[in-house]
């Protein structure tokens, strides 16, 4: 830390330079919230007040739960984000653990090939995981499984690749005698990995499970692709919808971007120190 | 490492079976797919190839003369430079404030990552609204403070800014969180030194921090191209289909028109495989430019 001194003027000015910052990430996501609670024609003359007395209004947010259905959609969003967090970690983990503690001739090889798969953009993937999926006969059906799965799938894979990068690195600064100790107790690997590994590097598997639960929750384009059925939507791509077909309701779009944003806000100030970290690691690694 | 209590080759198949098997059937066969799609002729998603396009890289060709795909390929290298100048750029200076302030770095970083782990759909959303011409929020701000004529932030010559702009703001935190780890790492035994020979403030920002971070920026600017390159989301939902007559496309969302909006799905993968070379080159090109000298 700095030593302390007299407060200098420029200390006023770096204070004030970071506040205008700051100011320019929380006002807008105030400024929706407070309007959600006012009528559509309100917002848009009116915007800047506190939504109090005759302003104030709940009608958008039940035209969000009747009319738009938006607890579906984040009931099928849960379901994708969950199922793509949870396949990620457990293969990611175990590929990592594999990667890490033997020693065979295609290790070097196989890491070039994590590496290279972070860099595929999903544009370069797409179109052939559609076809793919298309002839294995999962897309366009009639079941919400096979439609969500349509999603998950791709998703599983676009995070694999930066969730082995990661845990590779935890789990390589694990001391390996603690796992000598339980193979002398007679574990075998699988329960070694399970009951030592996977317990130790508890916050690192917490790590990239938020990033790949948060990024296939915001993910859009995906859906785009695979979502065609107004049944099977998740959260991004009924809000896609709402700037085609609600243009104009501008309430129904605050209220709508509201309740999106608050749970993740919420979560955010919980688990942020896991967050930040899991979406910076891979960066930083290259 | 002395891992021969791990020598059981079955079971290391099983251990990594699971994700190198979903790996090269959902990444890097599509990935080659997608190269020999660009050749054939496809219409519509989902339906099979109808031979081989005439001549085979006859969708190379048509880039060349195709107005949107210039646009889209300009549109995204501007992208680009905004992403190193505005995100990298305002991270730096950010960075360096909160590395000279005691109190309240923590809180700073906290506000200034949370944009981006909200989804670029709902930011859409919500910049569609401060953007909105009669009025969003911009506009009756500027109305408060006498303007008498509403802008049309979406009009054709201003609507590639308005696009930028959440874009660019989004993803400032991002870099600012990597920068500060970097200046944290920076001994504080150097500014010291340089504080008793009597460097200034900004002396000791322009001859300590900045050489020393030259590698973290040059990650930073690798990662800012290529996050261009994804953009897809945010200008997809505040400018759809290119919106207006096609000048805020990016190869992104262009490959998206193609793929599904024209049925046009063999373009779709050329422009699929151009952006793949695209960034390939120009994280080449920045690696270049900014990791020639070594401290």
């Amino acid at each position: 830390m700095k030593k302390k001194k007299k407060i200098p003027p420029g200390t006023v000015l770096i204070y004030g330079v970071l506040t205008m910052w700051a100011v320019t990430t929380i006002y807008p996501i105030v400024w929706v919230v407070l309007n959600s609670f006012k009528a559509k024609d309100k917002i848009i003359v009116d915007s800047f007040s506190l939504p109090l007395g005759d302003l104030f209004t709940t009608a958008n947010y039940k035209m969000a739960f009747d009319r738009l259905g938006i607890f579906t959609a984040y009931r099928n969003s849960l379901i994708i984000s969950c199922s793509v967090a949870a396949a990620v970690i457990l293969m990611a983990g175990m590929a990592s653990f594999g990667l890490v503690r033997y020693q065979f001739k295609l290790r070097g090889t196989l890491m070039s090939l994590v590496v290279a798969g972070m860099m595929f953009p999903v544009f370069s993937t797409i179109i052939p995981v559609y076809q793919m999926q298309s002839r294995m006969g999962i897309t366009a059906s009639n079941s919400l499984f096979l439609n969500l799965l349509c999603v998950i799938l791709p998703q599983i894979a676009g995070n694999l690749s930066f969730a082995i990068v990661v845990l590779t690195g935890y789990i390589k600064s694990l001391p390996i005698e603690l796992e000598e100790a339980a193979y002398m107790e007679g574990s075998n690997a699988f329960q070694t990995f399970f009951k030592v590994v996977v317990p130790l590097t508890k916050p690192s598997f917490a790590t990239v499970a938020i990033f790949s639960f948060l990024w296939s929750y915001n993910d859009l384009f995906t859906q785009m692709f695979f979502l065609r059925n107004k049944k099977y939507w998740a959260i991004t791509r009924l809000m896609q919808m709402l700037t085609s077909k609600e243009g104009t309701n501008y309430g129904l779009m605050a209220s709508t971007v509201s309740l999106v944003v608050i749970p993740v806000i919420l979560v955010y100030i919980f688990l942020q120190k896991y967050i930040i970290k899991g979406m910076t690691a891979g960066a930083v690694k290259g | 490492m002395g891992a021969n209590i791990y020598k059981n080759k079955k079971q290391l198949v099983f251990f990594l079976l699971p994700a190198f098997l979903f790996m090269i059937v959902y990444l890097y066969y599509p990935f080659f797919m997608n190269i020999i799609n660009s050749f054939e002729k496809i219409g519509r998603l989902g339906t099979a190839p109808k031979g081989w396009n005439d001549p085979w890289y006859l969708n190379y060709v048509n880039m060349v003369t195709d107005k949107n795909m210039h646009t889209a390929m300009i549109n995204t290298l501007i992208m680009m430079a905004v992403t190193i100048v505005g995100q990298v750029g305002i991270a730096i200076v950010l960075a360096i404030l909160v590395d000279n302030i005691g109190r309240g770095a923590r809180f700073f970083r906290t506000v200034y990552f949370f944009p981006i782990v909200i989804s670029a759909t709902a930011l859409g959303l919500l910049f569609n609204l401060i953007f909105l011409y009669n009025k969003g929020m911009i506009n009756q701000l500027m109305e408060r403070l006498g303007a008498t004529e509403l802008m049309d932030w979406k009009a054709k010559g201003i609507a590639l800014v308005t696009m930028m702009i959440p874009v660019m703001w989004q993803y400032v935190g991002f870099y600012f969180v990597i920068l500060v780890t970097g200046l944290n790492n920076i001994s504080e035994d150097l500014y010291e030194v340089a504080s008793i020979d009597g460097a200034t403030r900004w002396q000791r920002v322009r001859y300590i921090t900045i050489p020393l971070l030259r590698n973290v920026m040059c990650t930073c600017a690798v990662l800012a191209v290529t996050g261009a390159l994804k953009v897809f989301d945010l200008p997809w939902v505040m400018f759809p289909k290119g919106m207006p007559q096609g000048s805020t496309f990016l190869t992104g969302t262009y490959m998206y028109y193609h793929t599904i909006e024209a049925m046009n799905v063999d373009y779709g993968s050329a422009i699929a495989v151009v952006i793949v070379v695209l960034g390939i080159v120009t994280s080449k090109v920045v690696n270049a430019i900014f990791k020639e000298a070594d401290y």
